[in-house]
């Protein structure tokens, strides 16, 4: 498989005037292989949102590069960056309430992509928009309605529906469920599934629901404080942590297997993420590590691949 | 008296055939429609469902905070160690909302003032309940946070809530909610807002704080994994009704309600063994302005037949403390699916 996308070294940061600066993103390198599911997980506050947002040129990058197809995407998008670059990428978005514009149909908002980008003219628009409504599980006749008179999953589905019908090869999935019952997230999860085999997508998937994101893909990021702390194979990853933050943050999820909740000790651990402006020196997590050790507190630990399986730890206790 | 008839082992709360409507411009919402249950002493009930079920307003309507109209009580009795509480504020000289029962809600940011410090804040009830002296009060409000478990608690307590993190937040709510030392703790969806770690964090502090003071608690929910770590008990509830109420292992292992087994399989498990497909459940949720005849669930039900449209079913026990609202348990049922737990034969 070649590599659809490459990170390499990309650091975002917001200033926020008096010369402090969230360190939102920070070196964060990762590449994504030709449809494969790449799952993004960590704490809110973690920069999951903010990587995906800068992929897509949402952002502008502070330093380091994105590649697309072994293409180097511009620091900062222009208007005519987003015309070429949106019929290839695109983003569903976390609240399917606010991401729609509430004065808009359901046809204008689907149509929007097709009308700016490909210059359609809007009978087939119409149509094409009318195809994309039935295949996300919504009826034609849904095209003159608005966003208020839609649940959240159906929302959901309109919103996948606005992000695919320009078939795109890379879609940025921002916590696409996580505004959802459990119901409803098994059927838009299902529908993800079906468009990524017909379409053959790549996706990036931003969610904080651990078992979610363990079915959902191939690979999984854990990301700390803007940050990748480790890589790897989705079900290796979940089953098998190696760095110490990985451990606790899949044994805080909550398993739905009460014998199982009975017999697992409390892996609660103290403190709270700390703040992305003042980020402390050396390891990130070391104010909370179980496992901290005297060189974690002042030498940053670097992304590296382990030995004999197929993965990647920033931690001391591996180099 | 009646606190003497609570410890000799009768139910501390006992809720029967609450019913709960509210007018609109839509029409009548039946937002629950009959729900029975009980809660023991230093036990957790965990209240699960989707959103719009009817799980909140079942616990609200107890606490007083239906806003009456549009809101309206149509049948049923909530008794608090024997004495009736729906419609009333106060309970053997104790008011009920904040002083025998304590509430904590699921978003902390919105639900705190924010124009007053965080002891103030938790002062309040014991200045309104207890008569406690400022002074007095927020001293003890000082001794809750450490019981929170909120580092610099005397320093915490004089700040706002901005300045406090969502977790923290949370901490303080709690704080707030056992200042008068409730016999009952409602939580509704307190962890929903959270990250997992601060999640476990919260979910520890509550176990521990029940431990100590042995409050009984309500926990509404939609997260499995939560009712799996922390109940003793679970009601699901879907459509303003309880469909099935067991203990937790029977609830989860011994599912007996479609609707039960329908979330169980929307949700991804993590046993490596037991690779299972998502099996969303297809549909919404019904009206409740015109609830069908028969049951709530039977448009979505895999297993539904013709009488599950026409008629209510009644709660079916299969033990004495497990029973399911679905017609597959009637005696002449002509199916029972493998996958649902049936009374055994005798």
């Amino acid at each position: 498989m070649s590599n659809l996308l490459e990170v390499i070294e990309l650091t975002k940061f917001f200033d926020m005037g008096r010369n402090q600066r969230v360190h939102a993103v920070e070196n964060v390198s990762l590449t994504i292989a030709e449809k494969e599911i790449v799952g993004l997980v960590g704490e809110s506050g973690s920069g999951k949102s903010t990587l995906g947002k800068t992929l897509l040129g949402l952002h502008d990058k502070t330093a380091g590069q994105v590649k697309f197809r072994g293409e180097v995407l511009p620091q900062k998008y222009e208007a005519k960056d987003f015309r070429r670059f949106a019929t290839n990428m695109q983003m569903i978005f976390q609240d399917p309430y606010s991401s729609l514009n509430p004065r808009m149909t359901i046809g204008e908002i689907v149509g929007e992509g097709l009308k700016l980008h490909q210059n359609h003219d809007s009978s087939i628009v119409r149509d094409k928009v009318a195809i994309w409504l039935e295949k996300v599980g919504l009826h034609a006749d849904h095209m003159s309605r608005y966003p208020h008179e839609f649940s959240g999953g159906q929302r959901q589905r309109i919103g996948i529906a606005r992000a695919m019908i320009l078939e795109p090869e890379f879609v940025v999935c921002d916590e696409p469920i996580s505004a959802l019952d459990v119901s409803v997230q098994a059927q838009v999860i299902n529908l993800l599934g079906e468009l990524k085999e017909s379409m053959g997508l790549t996706l990036l998937f931003i969610a904080h629901d651990l078992s979610m994101v363990r079915y959902v893909s191939d690979r999984m990021a854990v990301m700390y404080l803007g940050s990748l702390v480790e890589v790897g194979r989705a079900d290796e990853v979940y089953f098998d942590p190696k760095h110490p933050y990985t451990e606790v943050l899949i044994g805080s999820n909550p398993e739905p297997d009460p014998e199982l909740e009975r017999s697992r000790p409390s892996t609660a651990i103290q403190g709270e993420i700390p703040s992305p402006v003042n980020v402390p020196a050396g390891c990130r997590f070391a104010n909370r590590c179980p496992k901290v050790m005297d060189v974690c507190k002042s030498i940053t630990p670097q992304l590296i691949p382990l030995k004999d399986i197929e993965r990647q730890v920033a931690c001391h206790l591996y180099t | 008296m009646n606190s003497v008839k609570a410890d000799n082992g009768a139910s501390l709360l006992e809720v029967e055939d609450l019913a709960v409507e509210f007018d609109t411009y839509g029409g009548i919402v039946q937002a629950v429609r009959g729900v029975s249950f009980s809660v023991e002493k230093g036990k957790t009930l965990a209240i699960v469902g989707e959103s719009g079920c009817g799980k909140s307003v079942t616990v609200q309507s107890m606490m007083g905070l239906i806003p009456m109209p549009p809101g309206r009580i149509t049948s049923g009795s909530a008794k608090l160690k024997g004495q009736e509480i729906l419609g009333r504020t106060v309970v053997n000289g104790k008011e009920i909302r904040g002083s025998e029962i304590g509430m904590i809600f699921q978003d902390p940011m919105t639900s705190l003032n924010p124009t007053m410090t965080i002891g103030d804040q938790i002062a309040e009830p014991l200045q309104v309940h207890r008569g406690y002296s400022y002074k007095k009060a927020f001293n003890e409000a000082i001794r809750l946070l450490e019981m929170s478990k909120i580092p610099e608690a005397a320093k915490r307590a004089r700040q706002y809530p901005f300045e406090f993190s969502g977790g923290m937040l949370q901490r303080a709510m709690i704080a707030m909610a056992i200042a008068c030392k409730p016999s009952i703790l409602i939580a509704d969806e307190p962890t929903t807002a959270l990250d997992v770690t601060i999640q476990a964090q919260i979910l520890d502090l509550l176990q521990d704080l029940q431990r100590e003071t042995g409050m009984a608690v309500i926990l509404i929910t939609h997260d499995l994994g939560v009712v799996a770590r922390m109940a003793d008990e679970v009601a699901v509830m879907y459509a303003g009704k309880i469909v099935e109420h067991g203990m937790v292992d029977d609830v989860f292992y011994r599912s007996a309600h479609p609707y039960t087994l329908g979330l169980k399989e929307a949700m991804p498990t993590n046993d490596p063994s037991l690779q299972h497909e998502l099996k969303p459940i297809e549909g919404s949720p019904p009206d409740l302005f015109s609830p069908p005849r028969g049951c709530g669930y039977c448009a979505r039900c895999p297993y539904a037949m013709q009488i599950c449209n026409q008629r209510q079913p009644d709660d079916t026990f299969l033990t004495e403390s497990h029973f399911s609202r679905c017609w597959l348990h009637h005696v002449s049922s002509p199916n029972k699916p493998d996958q649902l737990y049936f009374k055994e034969e005798a």
